[in-house]
């Protein structure tokens, strides 16, 4: 019985490293977000160190210690800044996590909200509830004056989207049902085009709302406040349950359908409710920021390099370093232009995105299809 | 305990033509190792795929101990049942211990986690299946042969009461076949049914008390080794000349 003591222990070692590696991991990333967080909240025109912003959010919890912090900075830090960063960082969770469940359900690494045109058929989705006042006053969307309807919408289009690209993938792939990974983008991007046209169109009709809808284009997080954090948390927490709770199902399906039948799983089921969840992530991230590419293709591709492909460690680190990630970009979108203009946030995530991700290619291509050799 | 009642099985649309399986009727009893040979396209495959429940039947009927397969969710089937694929390529960037985890999936709750339970069942099917000493490499970069062992041991962390092996040993050296199929008889021992496709006369002969051969779609023999591994059985059945003569130590044929 020696070696079965010897193989427990080892067994109990190897669990042990594996687990403090997996919760590690995921640990560094969460501190980190919640330091970037601290630090973000105290950048800007009004610029306060991070113990004066610690205070002012302490404050704002009905906390205080040391100095009260001047009543009209503590305004900026917590109902400005502290919006835009929440705000911004569930958005980059969102869509990191919907970029690793489309990449994982589709067996496809080029896939992604913004690649499958998801993210377009949302922002067409909220467009129309905008310009067809559903949504209330256009230049409120979401505030004061909006219904709460705005996500549905957005959500409604991504869904018919995503159908779409995938019946048209299927179509061009012939009748031998395998799907192509060029095929699938192809018609990611010929939806994504007709729906972009199909919103300059919906500009063009009503000149008023065309401020309101310039931003799904480029995803911006301007003006945003805690109202569109409300907005479309309960879509991102509800979506983010669904996948989270099926990561080990996301792992079967990259072994193939048959296998995962072979071990219990019902693959049909797995995937339309892994796309719903995706989808409803996607969709909730673009009605409050608009369109933001790379998030969801950059993050998880980098993960996987360091962590694997195992989907439990994989989707919450996916989470954690898609919103530090554009906790940062949003950082940098309102902070890098001169005399307080903005950019729109995803005009920094596709310039620190792009070139990254062809590197992440270049290097995945030396080292093979192994990966992290 | 797995019970095939007329069954006729085939791919793509429906039509008598088109089967690969006529009328398949076959009884193994709890416990039982039996052999499924057969020249190439004779239904092996297919006969597995049927009884795994990934291909429906079109006429007929499966029973897996007792219980009639189209009657279970994937899950129910996925713990009286487990199997090992012919060739299977592993996804890259999963550790060969993750890929045995996946075994224990139909073990977990709908929003249960992995468990203590299941670690140590994948554990002991590494062990068992002789790939302890690959559960940390990347099982995408194994060989034909290592992988064989680590669907083995993902098929025992699965469950051990009914296994399906699919040829699942021809990649594997001699002296690694020699060693799954000890394996398999001890497992049989242990009260395991099981049910493997061979391809090796001799492996088949000298480890599973019982054989079936199929021969284009229909049952051609069934019954203990000793009594129908012939030299004419064997003649009629691939066609080509076997010569069959007693094990030098075992005495099996």
């Amino acid at each position: 019985m020696a070696s079965m003591a010897g193989h427990e222990g080892a067994r109990a070692r190897n669990s042990a490293r594996r687990s403090l590696g997996r919760a590690g991991w995921l640990a560094a990333i969460g501190a980190a977000s919640l330091a970037s967080a601290l630090i973000a909240c105290g950048l800007g025109s009004f610029p306060s160190t991070p113990a004066e912003t610690l205070r002012a959010l302490a404050q704002a919890f009905g906390l205080s210690w040391g100095q009260p912090v001047d009543p009209a900075l503590s305004v900026v830090i917590v109902d400005i800044r502290l919006a835009r960063v929440a705000l911004s960082w569930l958005t980059g969770a969102s869509l990191a996590v919907a970029g690793c469940v489309f990449q994982g359900v589709l067996r496809n690494p080029l896939a992604d909200a913004f690649t499958l045109g998801v993210s377009g058929g949302a922002a067409f989705g909220a467009s129309v509830a905008i310009l067809t006042g559903l949504a209330g006053e256009a230049v409120f969307v979401g505030l004061a004056g909006g219904t709460g309807i705005l996500p549905l919408f957005a959500l409604a289009g991504a869904l018919l989207a995503l159908a779409a690209v995938l019946a048209l993938g299927r179509a061009g792939a012939g009748s031998n049902g395998g799907m192509r990974r060029e095929t699938l983008v192809l018609a990611g991007i010929v939806v994504s085009t007709f729906l972009s046209a199909l919103i300059s169109l919906l500009k063009s009709l009503d000149e008023e709302s065309v401020a309101s809808i310039v931003f799904w284009i480029m995803g911006s997080f301007q003006g945003r406040g805690f109202e569109h954090v409300s907005l479309a948390l309960p879509y991102m927490a509800v979506g983010l349950v669904l996948v989270l709770w099926r990561a080990r199902e996301l792992d079967l399906l990259a072994l193939g359908e048959g296998q995962a039948r072979l071990l219990g799983l019902d693959a049909g089921r797995s995937r339309l409710w892994l796309l719903v969840g995706a989808s409803l992530l996607s969709g909730a991230a673009v009605a409050v920021s608009g369109v933001i590419g790379f998030v969801g293709l950059v993050v998880p591709h980098l993960l996987r390099l360091v962590l694997g492909a195992g989907h439990r460690t994989l989707l919450p680190a996916s989470a954690l370093l898609g919103g530090l990630l554009l906790l940062w970009s949003d950082v940098l979108a309102r902070s890098i232009l001169p005399g307080g203009a903005e950019l729109p946030v995803g005009v920094v995530t596709a310039l620190i995105g792009g070139p990254f991700f062809c590197l992440l290619l270049g290097r995945s291509g030396r080292t093979g299809s192994g990966g992290d050799a | 305990m797995i019970r095939v009642t007329n069954l006729h099985c085939g791919y793509g649309r429906p039509h008598a033509d088109r089967d690969v399986l006529h009328g398949i009727d076959l009884h193994i009893a709890r416990g039982e190792l039996t052999g499924l040979l057969g020249p190439n396209g004779s239904g092996k495959t297919t006969l597995l795929l049927a009884i795994s429940g990934l291909l429906p039947a079109r006429a007929g009927k499966i029973e897996v101990a007792g219980v009639d397969i189209a009657s279970l969710t994937p899950r129910q089937r996925a713990l009286s049942l487990s199997c090992v694929p012919q060739r299977a390529q592993a996804p890259a960037g999963f550790t060969v211990r993750e890929l045995v985890l996946m075994g224990r999936f139909a073990h977990t709750g709908m929003f249960a986690d992995y468990g203590p339970k299941d670690f140590a069942a994948v554990e002991a099917a590494l062990s068992d299946a002789h790939a302890g000493d690959l559960a940390e490499r990347q099982a995408a970069e194994l060989s034909g042969g290592e992988i064989q062992r680590v669907l083995i041991a993902r098929a025992l962390a699965q469950g051990r009461e009914t296994l399906l092996l699919d040829e699942a040993v021809s990649a594997l050296d001699m002296a690694r076949r020699v060693e799954a199929y000890d394996l398999l008889a001890a497992l049989h021992e242990r009260g395991s049914t099981i049910l493997s496709a061979v391809h090796d006369l001799n492996l088949a002969a000298l480890y599973c008390p019982r054989l079936v051969f199929l021969k284009a779609g229909r049952m051609a023999l069934d019954g203990r080794t000793t009594e129908i591994f012939t030299e004419k059985n064997l003649k009629d059945i691939y066609e080509t000349d076997i010569r069959v003569g007693p094990h030098p130590v075992t005495g099996a044929p």
